[in-house]
């Protein structure tokens, strides 16, 4: 791939980059949530058109504008979330789109004699006829490789094939790599994992911030190295230093044993009035999962939650309002709003009952004022309160979730993901509320995949790993390189 | 085209324009029948059992689900009525409310038994509904023993086939009150600001605090007592409850006045007024081709090309929303 460049609106997600893969290594891909990883190999397997650049495969200009012309030149994709039909069998997912058949009839003989020497080959145990929703995840994910060998492919990406796997499953995957490897494939490895990569790896490249940085091999590559190279930069200064928390300030939020199998496992810890504790860790290590627990959006198998001292129950969203927990969800368009409702109905949504009349109708007048005065404190840029929030910027779009808590009277605040897609203006507001929050005594949770961010706003930073506290900083221990050795398991 | 798609009337307008156009030619080919006010009366009365239906189905379809039991529950409330009103050892007005209570307590319980699964195990509306549409008219068969059950009192007949003023059929007044209570319900109250929500998404909903299964459950409630209350109105005006009413054409027609009146099947967005329109435009649509004597079987192919362009704008106007 030759300096390929790919641009969202808003946001430039690659710029020149260059890779190359050689036939029989396995190339592994690393780099921070966000700096590009998926978006580049989305790019190979012609899920996503680039804006500039080239792809060379065997020497040739290859054009790939389609998933249909990756795999016809032997480009296979195994993604995260699998691509499987879970009511299909082992066998029939493996020949999926590519059955034998004889005249217009499946030809079943053939697709067993073709599934049963590709499994056979790569030394996999897998049961043919068993229904694929039966089977582990691990399974499934030998399943996703066979099929992409069935179609003949050559190159294989897979992004991030360990993460839902357990050790034994690695070990059979890894053995399976290295059979691929043999017969002639590239394959080109994404992972968070520090530890696997001198195991499975020839070469390491970095990305970060839509940018190859570096590109070694891996026997020269140590773990410190990689870690600097993805990290790369000093927290940005343009955090606001957030106030000290009084010695003396009470307890707000006192999370005790939450368990939720199998994302959060035993999570306990404590935030004061006036702090703010950071969350980071991968993706898929359990921080949305802890926040979501908290805030009754999933409930909890077990474990005590305590707001302002007081044992709460929260088993609903409901419950979790009422006890005055707010929950900024990560995903704005899914979960925080209603795109088809104005700014006005999506403002008061969450507190509807305090704008009821006696007469058990909406009160328009109080409602309209109370959504004006929200848009005005944060600063929302809408024509009008009428206007549907589908048609607001990323920015003001978070905004108006925000407004929407702010209406309410919490006391603990879990922001997930809380500048995710905005520009910096409107970042930079609401990190500003954030400190207003705070200042009034509220307590925060921030889960935060920008290291920056968590780093920069955080009294102090937990970082999760496994669904588990795998290490607490406080704000002057939380460096960049020790976090991220902390949340790729990597010895500190 | 563009312009046009923004308009967020785009749906009114046009219904009005074709109004228009409507009124204009059927008006001039059948030499001024089609204005008289006693043919726009009788369209109006004709258009009250649909229209109430539809205003029940409004709401279900509002949270993005749909509810087929009304036309068999027509049916059935109207044949438990029956029963009732002859079991019942008093007459007058008394009679007519118990009666009518009965049938809307019996219609709650049968929106309440579609609800459950729905809510509870995540089953689509379109199964528990259409199991509900069979069970009901089972039921409505067995309780009258296959045939109409006339009702002895006549206390109903002021209900079913009285005017106001000598010229405004009761029924209309019926349906000018549902018409009233739903948009009420549906834009000025908390309970009618959630199913919008939920319908437009549901998680950001249940996030916010919303009780999503109640909300919905009501709503399959309100949609059975819409059915009871149409069951109501043809036991009065036949004087008799009769298991196969409301098992014809009435659900479809519902559902196309739904949709005509610009609410999205897709849930989040829609509006009881716009659901009397749609109602109001098939029924002078079905009266005007009656008038200048189009053959029965091609109205049905109007009236499906009718709602087919309804649904086609609706998606395009989408689509260019979502561009936007």
């Amino acid at each position: 791939m030759r300096g390929i460049g790919k641009s969202f609106p808003g946001v430039r997600a690659l710029s020149g980059v260059s890779l190359t893969l050689n036939a029989g290594e396995v190339l592994a891909l690393v780099g921070e949530n966000g700096a590009g990883k998926s978006t580049l190999m989305k790019i190979l397997a012609g899920a996503e058109r680039a804006d500039e650049g080239g792809i060379l495969i065997d020497g040739k200009e290859a054009r790939i504008a389609s998933p249909r012309d990756a795999e016809a030149l032997g480009i296979g994709m195994i993604y995260q979330e699998l691509n499987v039909v879970p009511q299909l069998t082992a066998l029939e997912n493996i020949v999926l789109g590519n059955e034998p058949v004889r005249g217009i009839f499946l030809d079943e003989n053939a697709a067993r004699a073709r599934a049963t020497a590709l499994v056979e080959e790569l030394g996999m145990d897998l049961p043919l006829d068993q229904v694929t929703s039966r089977l582990s995840v691990g399974a499934q994910q030998l399943i996703e490789i066979a099929k992409a060998l069935a179609k003949k492919a050559r190159i294989i990406v897979m992004d991030e094939p360990t993460a839902a796997l357990t050790d034994r499953e690695i070990d059979a995957l890894f053995a399976i790599i290295a059979r691929l490897k043999a017969g002639g494939a590239g394959i080109i490895y994404i992972s968070h994992r520090m530890e696997e990569l001198p195991k499975i790896a020839d070469r390491i490249t970095v990305l970060r911030d839509g940018a190859a940085i570096e590109t070694r091999a891996q026997a020269d590559f140590p773990q410190n190295d990689i870690i600097r190279a993805m990290v790369g930069r000093s927290v940005d200064a343009h955090f606001p230093e957030p106030p000290v928390v009084a010695a003396d300030a009470p307890v707000m939020l006192d999370v005790e044993h939450f368990v939720r199998a199998p994302a959060v496992n035993d999570v306990s810890f404590q935030v004061r009035a006036g702090e703010i504790v950071g969350l980071a860790g991968l993706v898929g290590a359990g921080r949305t999962e802890i926040v979501r627990a908290i805030a009754g959006a999933d409930a909890v198998h077990s474990g005590t939650l305590r707001v302002g001292g007081e044992i709460v129950r929260v088993r609903t969203p409901h419950d979790g309002i009422a006890a005055g927990i707010a929950f900024i969800t990560e995903d704005r368009k899914r979960q925080g709003l209603v795109l088809g409702m104005s700014v006005r109905e999506n403002t008061t949504l969450a507190h509807l009952a305090q704008f009821v009349a006696r007469d058990g109708l909406i009160d328009g007048k109080r409602e309209r004022a109370a959504a004006v005065k929200m848009t005005d404190e944060l600063r929302v840029r809408t024509p009008s309160i009428e206007q549907l929030v589908r048609n607001l910027s990323g920015g003001n779009q978070q905004k108006v979730v925000l407004a929407k808590w702010l209406l309410g009277k919490a006391r603990v605040f879990l922001f997930d993901e809380p500048t995710r897609g905005i520009d910096i203006g409107a970042k930079t507001e609401i990190y500003a509320l954030m400190l207003e929050l705070i200042k009034n005594g509220a307590a925060i949770v921030m889960v935060s995949s920008e290291l920056p961010e968590v780093l920069g706003m955080s009294h102090r930073v937990l970082v999760i790993r496994d669904g588990k506290i795998a290490q607490a900083f406080g704000r002057a221990d939380a460096t960049p390189d020790r976090v991220i050795a902390a949340a790729t398991g990597a010895a500190a | 085209m563009s312009a046009l798609l923004k308009n967020p009337w785009l749906r009114t307008s046009s219904l009005v324009i074709f109004a228009l156009v409507l009124v204009v030619v059927v008006n001039n080919a059948a030499h001024g029948a089609f204005l008289e006010p006693r043919n726009l009366v009788q369209v109006l009365q004709q258009i009250t059992y649909s229209c109430v239906l539809a205003v029940g189905q409004t709401f279900v379809i509002i949270t993005s689900g749909i509810d087929l039991s009304i036309g068999s529950l027509v049916g059935m409330t109207g044949v438990v009525m029956a029963k009732t009103a002859n079991a019942l050892p008093f007459d007058g007005a008394p009679l007519v409310l118990v009666t009518l209570l009965v049938g809307i307590v019996v219609g709650a319980i049968a929106g309440w038994v579609n609800a459950m699964p729905v809510v509870k195990l995540n089953l689509p509306p379109f199964i528990t509904t259409f199991a509900m549409l069979e069970i009901a008219f089972g039921l409505a068969y067995i309780i009258s023993g296959g045939s109409p059950i006339p009702v002895k009192s006549t206390a109903f007949s002021g209900i079913g086939s009285g005017t106001l003023f000598g010229f405004v059929p009761t029924p209309i007044l019926w349906m000018v009150g549902v018409v009233t209570i739903a948009t009420v319900l549906l834009m000025k109250t908390r309970f009618g600001r959630y199913v919008f929500a939920l319908g437009g998404n549901e998680e950001a909903a249940r996030l916010a605090g919303v009780n999503v299964a109640r909300v919905k459950t009501i709503v399959y409630m309100i949609s059975g007592v819409c059915a009871s209350i149409v069951g109501f109105l043809y036991m009065a005006r036949f004087a008799s409850g009769s298991p196969d009413t409301g098992t014809h054409d009435e659900l479809l027609e519902a559902i196309a006045a739904v949709v005509v009146g610009g609410t999205s099947l897709m849930g989040g967005s829609g509006s009881i007024v716009g659901t009397f329109f749609g109602a109001l435009l098939i029924g002078l649509l079905y009266n005007a081709m009656n008038l200048i004597h189009v053959d029965s079987y091609l109205q049905r192919v109007v009236l499906g090309a009718v709602i087919l362009l309804a649904v086609v704008l609706d998606e395009l106007r989408k689509r260019y929303l979502q561009k936007a």
